[in-house]
């Protein structure tokens, strides 16, 4: 799957879109595969304030449940309802229709700390490689 | 997202499929010091698995299993008396062809490991144990049946272990073998011709809370490749996929059979984990008889229940359980969706007090408690096979 170029990335897998001063956050399609089956997504609610690099979320597999971190700052305006009755979604299209929430943001500065997509690609192919090392 | 798996930091052992997998595009796993395939995502992933074998079969790369092999010496009877005096249930009882669970105990009547002890002839024994506990079990057998005339042997190496599992396994073992498969019941086993390999060692076993067999060829990469690639050709007309540990994990946890260092470990002992039915403890002797003949005079602290989680969220192996009051009263040992229920279920060790059905337990998930209440185990089981006589089915009445 690829990577939108107009995404950026944070070491944690999760990507940012950024509108103006909105943006929407999500897990990679890299992250989605290392989790495999997704059964649930713990989001928080519209209003609560979150911190880059600090956990927003939980996302659950039939394996294992994986912490969700804030790429950058803000308040969240919405979670995605429709992953309560279809977290596969996020397998299926993590990078679409499968966005997690909605973020006004507090700090566009942040963003400069993030990665674009090459530089994503480069990192998780740096991952594989350790990991079939 | 947080890191799911840690990363490896000792070097890891792989089995003779290993490339094979890895040219599969599995996503491998550390398991108790092996490089294991985990799941297969281009064949679907852990659900697909688990229910391919629920509805039709599956191919498990189970080699990471050891292999104990104890046969006599020069006195007939050694083989047995030593496998007598290492395990709880009663290996005098099984026939040439037989396999039975069984366990491994510290005299204290905790685990060592839990086994399955197949009979290979009068005072011929292969023992299969876990892959985590190889090296302590090997020299736990050596060290312990010293005193009886037997030759032990560590055969984990020599096999590639292939699990084929499902309603549908004997169908696709069926055609790579001239064995009489159908005369093989349920934890019997036969010897026969594999893909041109002679002898090889049939058992109708598994972890998996199917009908199904485990295979034990020789472990050289060519042939281990061989046999893999030909069993899935087989299956392929059965919709057969390879499947890897998570699936083979959800599948046993629905059938309640036991994981070591979760239901099982050198700190619970038989009596809580409930394998009662396992342990002759009518045996004149065995490790552990002692120290649970005094158990079994007193009532147990805690047992093993089944839980099904009534409000949201998975409990997870680790989990803090509490009762109505908010106090801690017990632990998950293993827990995940599962996949045949639809729910999420999990296994834990709770006050006997509160191990009747319908029990309400709070289960802590990172902060919040989520109701679950104590269900019925095991959470699956396999549907009888419809008898070929149909006068054996009871007459409605009405």
């Amino acid at each position: 799957m690829a990577y939108p170029a107009d995404y950026q990335y944070t070491k944690q897998h999760e990507w940012v879109s950024v509108k103006g001063d909105t943006a929407i956050f999500g897990i990679t399609d890299y992250a989605q595969h290392e989790l495999g089956d997704v059964v649930f997504a713990e989001l928080p609610k519209p209003g609560a304030k979150i911190t880059a690099g600090k956990s927003f979320g939980t996302v659950e597999s039939v394996k294992a449940v994986s912490e969700i971190y804030a790429p950058v700052s803000g308040e969240v305006l919405e979670a995605n309802a429709e992953l309560q009755a279809t977290p596969e979604k996020i397998n299926s299209d993590p990078h679409g229709s499968a966005w997690l929430i909605k973020v006004r943001l507090s700090d566009p500065a942040e963003l400069k700390t993030l990665m674009d997509a090459k530089a994503y690609e480069a990192f998780i192919a740096e991952a594989g490689k350790e990991a079939s090392a | 997202m947080g890191s799911v798996n840690s990363p490896a930091i000792t070097v890891l052992r792989k089995t003779p499929l290993n490339a094979l997998h890895r040219g599969l595009g599995a996503k491998m796993v550390n398991f108790g010091g092996w490089d294991m395939p985990v799941e297969y995502p281009a064949s679907g992933g852990l659900v697909a698995e688990h229910k391919a074998v629920r509805a039709s079969v599956g191919v498990f790369d189970v080699s990471h299993m050891g292999d104990i092999r104890i046969r006599t010496g020069n006195t007939p009877g050694g083989a047995l008396s030593a496998v007598q005096h290492i395990s709880m249930n009663d290996a005098s009882k099984l026939a040439i062809g037989q396999a039975q669970y069984s366990a491994m105990l510290y005299p204290e009547g905790t685990f060592v490991d839990d086994v399955i002890v197949h009979r290979l002839g009068p005072d011929d024994f292969l023992l299969v144990i876990n892959a985590g506990t190889r090296e302590k079990d090997i020299h736990w057998v050596r060290e312990n049946t010293k005193n009886a005339d037997c030759v032990v042997e560590d055969l984990s190496d020599s096999y590639t272990q292939l699990a084929i599992q499902g309603p549908r396994a004997e169908d696709v073992l069926r055609r790579l073998t001239d064995a009489d498969l159908p005369s093989v019941r349920n934890y019997w086993f036969t010897h026969g011709t594999v893909c041109q390999l002679a002898d090889t060692l049939m058992a109708r076993t598994g972890y998996t809370g199917e009908d199904g067999f485990e295979i034990y060829v020789p472990s050289d990469r060519v042939t281990s490749e061989r046999v893999w690639n030909a069993v899935l050709d087989a299956g392929r007309e059965f919709g057969m996929i390879p499947c890897g540990l998570g699936a083979r994990n959800t599948l046993r946890l629905e059938a309640k059979m036991a994981l070591y260092e979760h239901e099982i470990s050198d700190r619970i002992d038989v009596w809580e984990a409930g394998l009662d039915r396992y342990c002759k403890i009518e045996k004149p002797e065995f490790i552990g008889r002692d120290s649970l003949l005094k158990k079994k005079a007193r009532d147990v602290t805690r047992t093993l229940v089944g839980l099904e989680m009534v409000e949201r969220g998975v409990a997870r192996d680790g989990y803090c359980c509490c009762n109505e009051a908010g106090e801690t009263v017990g632990v998950i040992t293993s827990g995940s969706p599962s996949p045949t229920l639809g729910k999420n279920i999990a296994l834990a060790y709770l006050p006997p007090s509160m191990a009747a059905v319908g029990t309400a337990v709070y289960v802590e998930i990172r902060g919040q408690k989520a109701r679950a209440q104590v269900v019925s185990t095991p959470f699956y089981k396999r549907p009888r096979k419809q008898s070929a006589n149909r006068s054996d089915a009871p007459l409605a009445s009405n």
